[in-house]
């Protein structure tokens, strides 16, 4: 099959990037600026402000030190300058990242202010980037590919078409022995009782109910305000017809096909630890801090069902946009990478799409670029469980 | 096969989806159910835009909708067959 030869890039630890991003990476909010004046000088790298890491604890803080090490630690990265305030948390990050193998080099800002660490950062950088640029492509296979999927701005279109579009390459490509993901923890409510059947075992069954029924009691009883009808489902949800929170988890849970099991459930930002196959984590339904965790996991390419026409795009990971809606085609063309509606006029059946969604993955994965990253959308979102000290 | 107007996931669903754009009350419907490709008509009462639901039976309060195949919410105003079925009749049993 000519059509899946695909080129990427092997890693010093085994793992398979599509992309080759030089990453200048802020420790914390106060980092950002000095990471945009390198990423400014020297050109082909990428800065990655955010808004956290300043007085995080607890689980909140090792969640922030995952999403930063792993998304350093992403295949999609060729190498990273990490800079900080101050050279203890700087150099966690850098050691985290440095398991890989890939090159990496920490800078902070006291003691020698942002000039200073600018121009360190920025040759480091500019050595880099001219290492990067000459590291080749290689032929890669299918199994190679982790995929994550997370769906935006859905609507009744979505269940019908783009969802069971990405379950159906889920169906041909998890026995191929890919990594997949989907999470969304508060957008399966509704379908839990289906949900927790794709469960591999009783003790992965277990491990998941909990973790939904968690967010269940800690958060939304904890927190809300009224019955969540105004936020789940959101208000453009609802512009698209879905009425009720049971009918977008109906929706949302045909990303998975309808063979795959799961095998774990993890940690936001957790990697996969058992081997290929399609895995759970526990993430917020809002998609940049979706994407942004399963990029952090080690994810490469994302495949992005959306109804009413969610714009996101991710920093270091190609976001393939899926949508079955004519409307949403017909009015924003440019952030569509597949369109099939051709499925709700019974034109084209899932698993054609199915096939039509592979065929762009390795386009994707071959260097195409996705709407969202012509675009420029690079959104990077972390999750905060709590407020700082 | 002609171009449905609205699609069904279930043959247990009470409700379906309109998959076409400017839908005017009148219209005498196309329906599939995608579950077994058969095919029904159905008159559709209200202006309903792409992607809202429609009642494919008469609706009361207090009982189910059902999509695919699962239960979706419970029915807080009356709607009758061939009735635009949304927030104004259709509410969450969660939260």
């Amino acid at each position: 099959m000519s059509e899946l030869k695909m080129t990427g890039w092997r890693r010093e630890n085994g793992r398979v990037g599509v992309r080759n991003h030089v990453v200048i990476l802020p420790l914390d909010d106060l980092s950002n600026a000095a990471c945009e004046a390198v990423a400014n000088n020297i050109k082909g790298t990428m800065a990655i402000p955010h808004a956290y890491g300043r007085l995080q604890f607890g689980e909140d803080l090792e969640v922030h030190f995952r999403t930063l090490i792993g998304t350093g630690s992403n295949p999609n990265v060729a190498a990273v300058i990490v800079i900080g305030i101050e050279p203890s948390w700087t150099g966690r990050v850098v050691d985290g990242i440095r398991k890989t193998g890939k090159p990496v080099d920490g800078f902070w800002i006291e003691q020698h202010g942002d000039i200073n660490t600018i121009a360190a950062a920025s040759r480091k950088a500019k050595e880099l980037v001219q290492w990067a640029s000459e590291l080749p492509r290689e032929p890669v296979a299918v199994e190679d590919l982790w995929i994550s999927t997370k769906c935006g701005e859905s609507d009744t279109t979505t269940g019908l078409a783009s969802c069971p579009t990405v379950g159906n390459m889920y169906d041909k490509w998890i026995p191929r022995g890919i990594y997949g993901i989907f999470g969304e923890t508060s957008e399966i409510t509704g379908a839990e009782h289906l949900a927790r059947k794709r469960a591999i075992s009783p003790e992965i069954e277990d491990k998941w109910y909990k973790m939904w029924k968690a967010y269940q009691d800690d958060v939304i009883e904890a927190h809300k305000t009224d019955d969540l009808s105004d936020s789940q489902p959101t208000k453009g949800n609802i512009l698209g017809g879905l009425t009720t929170i049971e009918e977008k988890a109906m929706g949302n849970l045909e990303k998975i096909g309808h063979n795959c099991k799961f095998i774990d459930a993890l940690q936001p930002a957790e990697a996969p630890a058992r081997g290929p196959g399609l895995y759970y984590m526990d993430t917020s339904s809002a998609a940049a801090e979706c994407v942004t965790l399963m990029a952090a996991a080690g994810y490469v390419i994302h495949t992005f069902p959306t109804g009413q026409g969610n714009v996101i795009g991710n920093s270091v990971v190609p976001v393939i946009k899926i949508t079955g809606n004519p409307r949403t085609v017909r009015t924003m063309p440019e952030h569509v990478d597949l369109d099939v509606s051709g499925i709700l006029r019974r034109e084209m059946t899932i698993d054609q799409a199915g096939d039509a969604l592979i065929a762009n993955i390795v386009r994707t994965a071959n260097g195409r670029l996705t709407a969202a990253e012509a675009l420029g959308h690079r959104e990077f979102s972390m999750t905060k469980l709590y407020r700082s000290a | 096969m002609s171009i449905p107007q609205l699609l069904v996931h279930s043959p247990h669903d009470n409700v379906g989806v309109v998959v076409v754009e400017d839908l005017k009350a009148g219209t005498d419907m196309l329906c599939v159910i995608t579950e077994n490709n058969s095919t029904f008509s159905l008159t559709v009462l209200d202006d309903v835009p792409i992607g809202h639901k429609v009642a494919l039976v008469d609706l009361s309060i207090g009982d189910t909708a059902i999509k695919y195949g699962e239960d979706i919410g419970k029915i807080v105003a009356n709607v009758a067959k061939g009735h635009h079925v949304h927030t104004q009749n259709l509410k969450t049993k969660r939260w």
